[in-house]
């Protein structure tokens, strides 16, 4: 039988359904966003009001004391969410690989959850959790700080969680630290899996104890799952959207203590109108990104040059 | 058999119930049109409107537009202008609330938008609360200072909070005597009047008097606090469109029938909360069309009095403002004729200017007014602050 496509053909048009959706939904908004940034555009005027200005937008948001005060809270809850991930997951990770036995897949599923839930659910739950008055969480402070030892400690009023500006970035962060824990320790099981167990046997024979064999062999051996690790959480972190949009109502909170970067650049353009500003935001978070992950890769490279 | 045409209505909730309930009469006189209502939630119903008209594609035959986004909307120029033919609005310009029509103007384009339903501004009170702390209404409405003694009352008698948030009435405040022409934040060649303007200065004072003697209780609108707030009596006062009598009653607070009660704002200021406006599109398919319905929608005065008595829509059309409804007491005001009160504010509001950064200009507002109430920062550099920042945006 003659085949229907010409083998030299065949290739491009099996590719050609991914390159038309990337082409339409990728590539076009990247170079359209470029371009956007050296326009004055409000959108509702249509694409004929696009006006060209140069630099202007890109000198306007590095003097936007926003874009900064953005930037610093993006940096806060990113560290803040981000590096208990792994310092939790990876010992988590070690219990539930080896201490758990049959139930090891229930565990990782239950922390996994988080991850896959929808953001809407998960924020109308935290903000039922850590509503002021009605909330479960000042309810149970209210209820520990009746005990003796804990009364000078901990507040005598209920804390305004979700409208004070310092208590916002904690709770962001404590949100997308419960979320993405789940799919770290994934990471780090699935890693610690495939480390050779005769590495473990002969430690154990040299006499090594439970903790020397974590330290000596399994972390080591999980740096390069923890560079790829490290790097989602670093990217990830600096993009954080959902979870502060939602807990804050879409607009950042009391004194804008829990407005990111990628959502002041969204408000930029779909509150205010202002696509050629965001455009210019977009591009200078990516910038950053690529600071940071550049960053990153050097600080695993060099240890494991030193390994 | 004629071909059927097929116009398009893009609204959010609940118009697009409004326009729905109102179709079958029009389609008795337009046999042959479809009408599809594309409802969307209310903020993606205007995220899709903006992608709309900035592509030129997948425009409706008729644009419902919210008053917060009708100063970004009206100054697009994608707008057809109703004063013109064929559609010569301005014979009927009359007939409408006159604040909402102006509201409807925009400077460079003209009448881009008709109203449809306005939010004229009220005071709701729990008079139970009053009640027991003594308080009398006349001692909410007189003046802002006897406002907040009675909020000091009620806090000693009750315990309850005034307000929700100080910033509810900084809002009010700032819109409390705008000269003619000018907006909430800019003048009429819309420069920020935020330093300069003695609304703003005394919106703050008040506002921060309010906070420091603890009668707010820092509550958002709409969120979990609030509705609880407002079910439990813990805020006496709430001050809103006169709609919120609508959303108490039906699923804010069910359980408080009989002991709300509506006023007019403090100082008896005439202001308004949101609105429901129709804009045809210049690339809209069917304009004629669009208009008979718009007409239909907006000058019909039982589709304006349908559309109060059952989605709370408080009708733009004055001559929809008359009859029987009105003068019924509302039960869930203990027996009020609360909408005579409404229908009165409503003729006594001023129409203002928007602006295409109003939207920056509250936030940036905002913002400032946090800093005040939580970090003591001096009234005066926050004016200064907050004008500095929305004039470097303007001025782009």
């Amino acid at each position: 039988m003659k085949p229907m496509l010409k083998p030299a053909l065949a290739p491009y048009v099996l590719i050609s359904p991914f390159l038309l959706l990337f082409l339409v939904f990728g590539l076009f908004p990247i170079v359209f966003s470029f371009v956007l940034m050296f326009h004055m555009w409000d959108p509702v005027q249509g694409l004929a009001s696009m006006e060209y200005v140069g630099l202007e937008n890109i000198t306007f948001a590095i003097e936007d004391p926003l874009v900064w005060t953005s930037l610093g809270n993006t940096l806060w809850m990113a560290l803040a969410s981000g590096l208990p991930q792994h310092l939790v997951a990876i010992p988590l990770a070690y219990l539930i690989n080896e201490k758990m036995g049959r139930w090891r897949n229930a565990a990782m599923g239950a922390y996994f959850l988080p991850y896959i839930t929808s953001t809407v659910a998960i924020a109308i739950m935290f903000s039922t959790l850590f509503s002021t008055d009605y909330g479960m969480v000042n309810a149970a402070l209210a209820e520990m700080a009746k005990w003796p030892l804990l009364t000078a400690v901990l507040p005598a009023e209920n804390i305004d969680w979700l409208g004070s500006p310092e208590a916002i970035k904690p709770v962001v962060s404590a949100v997308v630290f419960w979320r993405y824990l789940g799919f770290n320790v994934i990471l780090y099981v699935a890693a610690m899996q495939s480390i050779p167990r005769d590495l473990y046997e002969a430690a154990r024979m040299d006499g090594a104890k439970s903790w020397q064999q974590f330290f000596f062999i399994t972390l080591p051996q999980l740096k390069p799952i923890m560079f790829f690790g490290v790097t989602l959480t670093v990217i990830g972190g600096l993009q954080l959207f959902e979870e502060p949009f939602i807990l804050t109502g879409g607009k950042g909170g009391p004194e804008y203590a829990g407005m990111t970067t990628a959502m002041y650049m969204y408000r930029t353009a779909f509150d205010f109108n202002d696509f050629g500003l965001a455009s210019a935001i977009s591009w200078m978070l990516f910038v950053i990104i690529l600071i940071m992950t550049v960053i990153t890769n050097k600080a695993f490279k060099s240890k494991e040059g030193q390994a | 058999m004629a071909q059927k045409t097929t116009i398009i209505v893009a609204a959010f909730p609940a118009v697009d119930e409004i326009v729905k309930a109102s179709l079958q009469e029009w389609q008795k006189k337009n046999p042959n049109v479809e009408v599809k209502v594309v409802g969307r939630e209310y903020a993606d119903h205007h995220t899709a409107m903006t992608t709309a008209l900035a592509t030129a594609t997948g425009l409706p035959d008729v644009m419902t537009i919210e008053y917060g986004y009708l100063g970004r909307f009206a100054q697009s120029g994608g707008l057809e202008d109703l004063d013109k033919s064929p559609y010569k609005l301005s014979q009927y310009a009359t007939k409408m609330v006159p604040y909402a029509m102006a509201q409807g103007r925009s400077a460079s384009h003209g009448q881009v938008a008709v109203p449809t339903d306005i939010g004229p501004g009220a005071m709701f009170y729990r008079n139970d609360v009053l009640a027991k702390a003594k308080v009398k209404e006349s001692d909410l409405t007189q003046s802002w200072e006897s406002f907040i003694e009675s909020g000091l009352k009620i806090k000693q008698a009750t315990g309850a909070h005034l307000v929700a948030h100080a910033r509810d009435v900084k809002d009010i405040v700032i819109r409390t005597g705008i000269p003619e022409g000018e907006g909430v934040y800019f003048d009429a060649q819309g420069k920020s009047v935020i330093e300069t303007s003695p609304r703003f200065k005394r919106a703050f004072e008040v506002a921060q008097k309010i906070r420091v003697q603890g009668l707010d209780g820092k509550i958002n609108a709409w969120s979990n606090e609030w509705g609880e707030a407002l079910k439990r009596g813990t805020v006496t006062v709430q001050m809103m469109g006169a709609w919120l009598g609508g959303h108490l009653q039906n699923w804010l607070a069910p359980n408080t029938s009989g002991l709300w009660r509506s006023t007019a704002l403090p100082e008896r200021i005439a202001t308004s909360w949101g609105g429901t406006f129709y804009a045809i599109p210049k690339k809209a398919v069917n304009k004629d069309l669009a208009w008979s319905l718009v007409q239909h929608l907006t000058l019909n005065s039982r589709q304006q009095q349908m559309a109060f008595e059952k989605f709370n829509a408080f009708p733009a059309l004055i001559e929809a403002q008359n009859g029987d409804f009105f003068n019924q007491p509302v039960s869930f005001l203990g027996g009020q004729k609360a909408r005579l009160e409404w229908k009165q504010t409503a003729s006594q509001i001023k129409p203002t200017m928007v602006f295409k950064n109003d939207s920056v200009a509250e936030e940036i507002v905002n913002a400032e007014l946090d800093l005040v109430l939580n970090k003591n920062k001096p009234i005066d550099q926050a004016l200064k602050d907050a004008h500095r920042l929305v004039q470097r945006r303007a001025s782009r």
